[in-house]
């Protein structure tokens, strides 16, 4: 059951752990600051969603072998700019490289093959699949995914056993090798959050992007999923994460960039950027906590709130 | 009322060529919206081109069979493509309107006075399946057993049918165990995930687009040559949803389903049909009129539909797990 | 064994006649028909008034795709048939001038009607080249004037569809059979029982609207309480459509029928528009409801509440709303509407039990164009279906026009996919 990982999850600072900070050391903390080795570079990058500037990005790198944490209030455009990377969302300007690539209009299956590869906040589980299916559906360049070799179960069987093994060592990794012909909708919240990180690995990235990878797990789970992720940054890969949690944020990551209002509005190291005037303006200033793209029904639905108050006051009164 | 003639007409029906096209159409739909997730509501359009493309190969251009054959099953594939790419973006329910929104464009052409010289309008085209019959190896006379008694004509028909059905079946269980399949019904579960993992959804939802399509031709084929001839209202959308119904009634994403389905659903359809006229001739239903009978099996058909997807949506193959897991 | 075989195939042919019924079935035992064609190719739309011989008026029709037309009529005996050569195309008219023919219909028996038509000036009339520019925009604005009406009836309908999606996530096939019910109501109490059609539309607009609350209460809230997913509340729409239109074909029998009133009336002309006075009434009727509807969605508190419940269920829910009376009323509101909607088209054309099917994939049109689920693109949306699918017979048969307009759906959807006033979506 146990498979003796390459680090004890709260192992304290490992060689590559050391490697990223002494990378981000001397770096100043402006927003956009250039990075020494930088596996990401985001340039301009808008997006507008009628008169509402969800995303405006003015220039932003992701360190290589780190572990990279981005955060800001709610509405800040997080989501969105991970979309707008990732190719699930056009981007209405601006320009990005990967490993010096340009990857801004590449569509997200081909964004996901050149190695960056993201999860979802609420997590997608291909619930109707089984968690072995799950895995192996991660696997690239499969002979047996293109039409008329699917029909030949030779062409592809030796390929697909490989594919198994693999995806047995990261099941086993992942403790859901129990669960291996489990339809991944019976699963609870926290073990598909596993699965989808397992999977995302099945597809070798060298940047793993991490939407929310806490929301909704319960805390037993919590201390296993940051396990996996400082994991991934031993394994040479890179990692840019969304989180809420503050403290999750302090304990695993490197480098810590903010979003308020769609910009990234600061950069720092992840126990000191909470003190930075910026960042705390940005959280104190949001007016609340509902998604800005939504104003127009947020007034909605306090005109409607508002006439409900009081018609019940005037049943009240009577 | 004459039970041997009822039993005997709905045992037929269980292999009878409306069993044979409808479950070519339906394990067509079954590609799409059983392990795809694709709610293509224009496969109506898939069986019409089909069957035209033939007819109109042989009897207006007066080509050989075979070269309609091709032509049909070309313009099923072209159907596929112009119908997939602006439409296999969309969401699945603009994806069903506008499937069929296009199922009646077709038709409607096809109808039209304006190409009544091509398509023949209203009264369709005839005359085009001579060269299937010739390649009939049953002499003239009866074949089969018992109630399965066939003319040569129809047993040739039928023979052909089901061994398309099973080459059909064949391929669907070959695909649907291999990673193509795979990533097929991730697809139907969420297609963001999938484009996540670097597969390109919508090549993968236009083979199976294509695919489904070129079985349910096979129907509009079949269709053709039994009845030699093809008309427009044949292929309107009530086609499209018996197929669904059948589908659903068999159990969705099972390789044999739509072809139990077919048969359960053509038997049921006879006999009620079988019952009902024979009551109305004896006198025994004296509120009904013999032309209310065609009407009451098709409200049935209504009724049937509504309690399977309510009371058993995973039909008879179905695993009942599997749709308890994902109910939304 | 031979009886076998004789049996099967009285069942196949039995079968392709059934299922090529719908044309076949509308005949009436006596009555009067047509067929009108124009140069080879028949004549859509074209207003026949069958009045008996004292001037009473039996029925108005329009002839089909087909460019045949027909009327039942009870009594044998002389009628007077006038056809209304405004609604002839702009460059036909009537073989030797005479509009009206007196034939006599014999018991039990069909009788055809003639009505040759040759081009119009025929014999040298170099006058009519000259006002082929005047008359191609007579034309248009005739057409365009129909449009709007269809677009207003689409819209009726229209609206309904897109709140009940809007709020319950389902694209009800069915909506079409709630159109159809409504005017087969109005004809329940119109023919039936021998109200005036204008109580008895009321009726059936009251009575549509309660089978709306019904059918919400009863059918699909329980299925929304059972977790059914929209796509199998959509097939179960689907199942609930051929109930509902076989149900009506049992009861209201496969053929066309016309109100008792307002079937015969002569055109009035306005500029260059000429209509029945019923057409400007039913269009102003049509009107009305909807702006009183959009009112009441903008102003008044369930409306509110309704567009926040279209726009976000269960934000609305933790709002206060009860969700599930909202719901209700717009099952009501939109059973209501698209009864109204179902009178119109009566009004307008004839009636069917396939009439609400007819104008269903119109009515999705109109919704998708507007985008699925806003009220008011719905309204936008079915007024562009109706002025394209009438305006673009200027250029395409009249028989193809429906083909422009689901055409246009295609194209439109390509290009913007959320429709013309929806908002897209976000992922992740």
């Amino acid at each position: 059951m146990h498979a003796d990982s390459t680090t004890n999850p709260v192992t304290a600072t490992t060689e590559r752990k050391a490697a990223a900070l002494a990378a981000f050391k001397d770096l100043a903390r402006d927003p956009g600051v250039p990075k020494p080795d930088p596996i990401l570079v985001v340039d301009k990058v808008v997006r507008r969603f009628g008169g509402l500037t969800a995303v405006e990005v003015e220039h932003v790198e992701i360190q290589r072998g780190s572990i990279t944490a981005l955060i800001g209030p709610n509405g800040a455009g997080k989501t969105t700019f991970f979309n707008q990377l990732t190719g699930f969302d056009t981007a209405d300007a601006g320009e990005w490289t990967f490993k010096g690539r340009p990857m801004n209009g590449v569509p997200a299956h081909k964004v996901a093959r050149a190695g960056m590869v993201r999860t979802f906040q609420l997590t997608k589980a291909l619930s109707r699949l089984t968690v072995m299916e799950n895995m192996r559906l991660g696997a690239q360049q499969q002979k047996g995914e293109s039409f008329f070799r699917a029909l030949l179960p030779n062409l592809w069987r030796g390929q697909e056993d490989e594919i198994t093994e693999r995806a047995e060592d990261l099941l086993t990794r992942f403790k859901l090798a129990a669960k291996r012909d489990d339809f991944a909708g019976a699963l609870s919240g926290g073990q598909r959050k596993l699965l989808e990180m397992a999977r995302a690995l099945m597809v070798q990235p060298e940047l793993v992007m991490l939407d929310e990878p806490m929301a909704g797990v319960n805390p037993a789970l919590t201390q296993s999923l940051l396990g996996h992720v400082k994991d991934l940054r031993e394994q040479g890969m890179t990692v840019l994460f969304v989180e809420h949690d503050m403290d999750m944020v302090r304990d695993i990551s490197d480098w810590v960039i903010v979003m308020a209002q769609g910009a990234v509005i600061a950069e720092g190291p992840p126990d000191t950027i909470m003190s930075d005037p910026r960042v705390i303006d940005a959280y104190l200033g949001a007016h609340h906590d509902a998604p800005l793209s939504e104003t127009e029904l947020q007034e909605q639905l306090h005109e409607a709130e508002a006439e409900l108050e009081a018609e019940i006051e005037e049943e009240t009164q009577k | 009322m004459d039970w041997v003639t009822i039993i005997s007409t709905t045992v037929k029906a269980a292999v009878g060529v409306e069993t044979v096209l409808y479950a070519l159409a339906a394990i067509g739909i079954n590609v799409h919206f059983g392990y795809t997730g694709l709610l293509n509501f224009g496969q109506a359009a898939f069986m019409a081109v089909a069957g035209y493309g033939l007819a109109v190969t042989v009897t207006v251009l007066g080509l050989p069979f075979w070269v309609g054959i091709g032509v049909g099953l070309l313009a099923a594939v072209l159907l596929a493509i112009i119908l997939g790419i602006p439409t296999l973006r969309l969401r699945a329910d603009y994806l069903a309107i506008v499937t069929i929104a296009a199922a009646e464009i077709i038709r409607l052409i096809f109808r039209s006075v304006a190409f009544k010289n091509v398509f023949g309008g209203s009264d369709g085209q005839r005359g085009f399946s001579d060269g299937f019959y010739a390649l009939n190896p049953f002499p003239e006379g009866d074949y089969g057993f018992g109630w399965f008694t066939f003319n040569n004509r129809v047993t040739w028909v039928l023979f052909v049918g089901w061994i398309l059905i099973a080459l059909s079946c064949l391929i669907v269980y070959l695909l649907m165990k291999s990673p193509w399949g795979r990533v097929l019904k991730a697809i139907r579960e969420d297609e963001d995930a999938v484009r996540a993992l670097g597969k390109n959804v919508f090549s993968y939802k236009m083979q199976s687009l294509i695919l489904g399509g070129v079985i349910g031709a096979l129907g509009g084929f079949i269709y053709g040559l039994a009845f030699a001839s093809v008309q427009p209202d044949i292929f309107g959308t009530e086609t499209t949803f018996f197929a669904y119904t059948i589908v659903i009634l068999g159990g969705a994403a099972r390789v044999l389903g739509p072809v139990v389905g077919s048969m359960i659903f053509w038997v049921l359809l006879v006999l009620v049909n079988g019952i009902l006229s024979g009551a109305v001739e004896a006198g025994y239903l004296p509120f009904m009129a013999p032309t209310q009978v065609g009407p009451v099996r098709f409200l049935l058909v209504g009724i049937g539909l509504i309690l399977l997807l309510v009371y058993r949506p995973q039909g008879i193959f179905g695993d009942k797990r599997e749709i308890a897991i994902d109910a939304r | 064994m031979r009886r076998a075989v004789i049996a099967f195939t009285a069942f196949l042919s039995g079968l392709v006649l059934l299922l090529t019924a719908p044309a076949q079935a509308a005949t009436a035992d006596q009555g009067l028909r047509g067929t009108l064609t124009f140069q080879g190719q028949p004549v859509n739309g074209v207003k026949i008034v069958v009045t008996t011989e004292s001037g009473q008026p039996v029925a108005q029709v329009t002839t089909n795709a087909q460019g045949t037309w027909q009327v039942p009529v009870e009594k044998a005996g002389r009628y007077k048939v006038t056809l209304d050569v405004a609604t002839l195309p702009k460059n036909a008219a009537v073989r030797g001038g005479n509009n009206v023919r007196t034939p006599t219909v014999y018991e039990g028996n069909m009788s055809t009607v003639l009505f040759a038509l040759q081009p119009k000036g025929a014999p040298g009339q170099p006058a009519e080249e000259a006002g082929g520019e005047g008359s191609f925009w007579t034309q248009a604005a005739q057409l365009a004037f129909e449009g709007l009406n269809l677009g207003l009836i689409i819209a009726l309908a229209a609206l309904g569809l897109s709140l009940i999606y809007g709020t319950t996530g389902l694209t009800n096939f069915a909506h079409g059979e709630l159109v159809t019910l409504g005017a087969i109501l109005a004809y329940a109490f119109n023919v039936g029982v021998g109200l005036h059609l204008i109580p008895a539309a009321v009726i059936a607009v009251i009575l549509a609207g309660g089978l709306g609350y019904a059918q919400d209460r009863f059918f699909w809230g329980a299925l929304r309480k059972r977790g059914t997913g929209t796509i199998a509340m959509m097939i179960i729409s689907i199942g609930v459509a051929l109930f509902l239109r076989y149900v009506f074909l049992i009861f209201f029998g496969g053929q066309n029928e016309a109100f008792a009133q307002y079937t015969a009336q002569p055109g009035i002309e306005i500029g260059p528009i000429s209509a029945a006075p019923k057409n400007f009434v039913a269009m102003g009727i049509e009107l009305l409801v909807l702006i009183v509807v959009g009112v009441a969605l903008l102003r008044t508190r369930t409306g509110k509440a309704a567009r926040a419940v279209a726009d976000n269920p269960a934000l609305a829910s933790s709002s206060g709303i009860n969700v599930d009376r909202v719901i209700r009323i717009i099952w009501t509101m939109g059973g209501a509407i698209a009864a109204l909607a179902g009178i119109m088209l009566g009004l307008s054309q004839n009636l069917k039990y396939t009439m609400g099917q007819d104008i269903l994939l119109l009515i999705f049109a109109g919704v998708t164009l507007g985008g699925l689920g806003t009220a008011f693109g719905a309204l936008v949306g079915s007024l562009i279906v109706g002025l394209f699918i009438q305006l673009s017979t200027l250029w395409v048969p009249p028989e193809l026009k429906s083909v422009g307009a689901l055409a246009v759906l295609i194209i439109v959807l390509l290009f913007r996919p959320q429709g013309i006033l929806g908002r897209r979506e976000r992922i992740g």
